[in-house]
């Protein structure tokens, strides 16, 4: 199972400004001073190995939209976050547009940070494709007909030229789609929000944005661990600290990195992934919630290590 | 976990031993609320003695939120003192070093939050 990250801004796009670049790239002179990099190889070795990830890259900005690989034709892809476009750019240079696909699209829910990147999802426009949106809101088809009209966008949804079903799922109830095990199951959002657990040959995936996980109460926390129990890859909404969690931001809808170990910890699962970040926040303060929880997982861990990444754009994770 | 509360003036320490984890963290919740119920009115406060406490779960720092936001309502202190390396270090992490008034010693705690329990405070840091 291969996990491909296509969006993983949270609330809104953000993208990388001409200064912030020209930062980078003024840090990046400073430390090649002295240095013998006179080919693109050794140029892109030196900014690979010897800057930050910070430095020398970026989390990126679309919003949420990840995919997992199907081993098959299908493609299975969690939210229509931005993120979205590049996947459609992607597929289309792999495929073709005249080679029909079929997409098999999760939805957490339909705030329109993750619904907005449809529009720009250009295999809708394409004759013999074929869309299959899930999700357990029964708004879903008209959340997605609604962004795609005037005056919000000039092409109706009538006229797309896919084939587009909706299905509406039931939550803790598993269903057979593109080869996987999925599982949806209710989380704390405004409007509500799904996490979904996905399976195949013993690997689980678990894609949990947008809940804010409390930790309150016995049986909740007993819901939640059994949901992400022993997953290999847990992609969780780590947008606010803590503290903000539980003050100024309490019931806003998000979780911390801290409760995202935590869970992990106490389900045994393997890997979690800070997903769904903070707009306001630039490269170097997502780093460093990075590096932080790493440090708070080596000073928590009892007899379980749990690996820690932070999604960007483009990561790709075998499973 | 055991919590150890003593009487400082006015005002109170906790003083908690060992981990507050899920399964400890209520029971923390519950002896923080009844200390701040027993104070009679400002400059009065609850101070934590974390000088022997290993280790704070999300569930015991939203305990120590809770009862920030009740100390806050009624004007009274809530703060933390001789946090350990790793609790420390948690509280960084979480960013509750940013909500939570933090102190090296009780004593300091004190000659902030309730400068007259100060004389009280024979036998402690």
């Amino acid at each position: 199972m291969k996990v491909t990250f296509w969006g993983t801004r949270g609330s809104i796009p953000a993208v990388l400004s001409a200064a912030a670049v020209r930062d980078k790239i003024a840090i990046a002179l400073i430390r090649a001073a002295g240095r013998d990099l006179g080919t693109s190889e050794a140029a892109r070795a030196f900014v690979e190995r010897e800057l930050s990830f910070p430095e020398g890259a970026t989390y990126g900005g679309n919003s949420s939209c990840v995919q997992v690989e199907t081993g098959g034709p299908d493609y299975l892809i969690c939210d229509m976050g931005s993120g979205a476009r590049e996947l459609a750019v992607q597929a289309l240079a792999r495929h073709g547009p005249g080679a029909p696909q079929t997409y098999h699209v999760l939805m957490s829910h339909l705030h329109w940070d993750h619904i907005m990147g449809f529009p720009f999802f250009t295999p809708v426009y394409i004759p013999g494709n074929r869309i299959r949106i899930y999700g357990c809101h029964r708004e879903l088809e008209q959340a997605y007909r609604a962004q795609h009209c005037a005056p919000s966008f000039p092409i109706d949804f009538t006229a797309l030229r896919a084939s587009i079903e909706f299905v509406v799922l039931e939550p803790d109830r598993p269903t057979e789609i593109a080869g996987f095990r999925v599982t949806p199951t209710l989380q704390n959002h405004g409007g509500d929000s799904y996490g979904y657990r996905i399976e195949r040959a013993g690997k689980a995936v678990v894609y949990t944005t947008d809940s804010e996980h409390k930790l309150d109460g016995r049986g909740e926390i007993e819901r939640v661990v059994a949901f992400f129990r022993d997953a290999d890859l847990v992609v969780f909404d780590a947008m606010y600290s803590l503290a903000d969690t539980m003050s100024v931001k309490e019931d806003w809808g998000h979780s911390s990195n801290v409760v995202g170990l935590e869970l992990c910890q106490l389900a045994r699962a393997r890997h979690l992934v800070l997903f769904h970040h903070e707009p306001v926040f630039d490269d170097h303060q997502i780093h460093q919630i990075f590096q932080e929880t790493v440090r708070l997982e080596e000073i928590t861990r009892r007899d379980h290590p749990v690996r820690i990444s932070a999604a960007y754009d483009g990561l790709v994770i075998d499973v | 976990m055991e919590v150890v509360r003593k009487r400082v003036g006015g005002s109170v320490v906790l003083k908690p031993v060992g981990r507050i984890d899920l399964t400890t963290a209520e029971p923390f919740r519950a002896q923080l609320l009844a200390a701040l119920a027993d104070l009679a009115a400002p400059p009065a406060a609850v101070v934590i003695d974390c000088a022997h406490l290993d280790y704070v779960s999300s569930a015991g720092l939203r305990a120590v939120m809770v009862a920030a936001k009740e100390a806050k309502g009624r004007g009274l202190g809530l703060g933390v003192a001789a946090l350990q390396p790793v609790v420390r270090e948690i509280f960084a992490i979480s960013r509750f070093d940013l909500v939570i008034a933090s102190f090296e010693t009780v004593r300091d705690a004190f000659g902030t939050l309730d400068p007259g329990a100060v004389e009280h405070l024979a036998g402690l840091p």
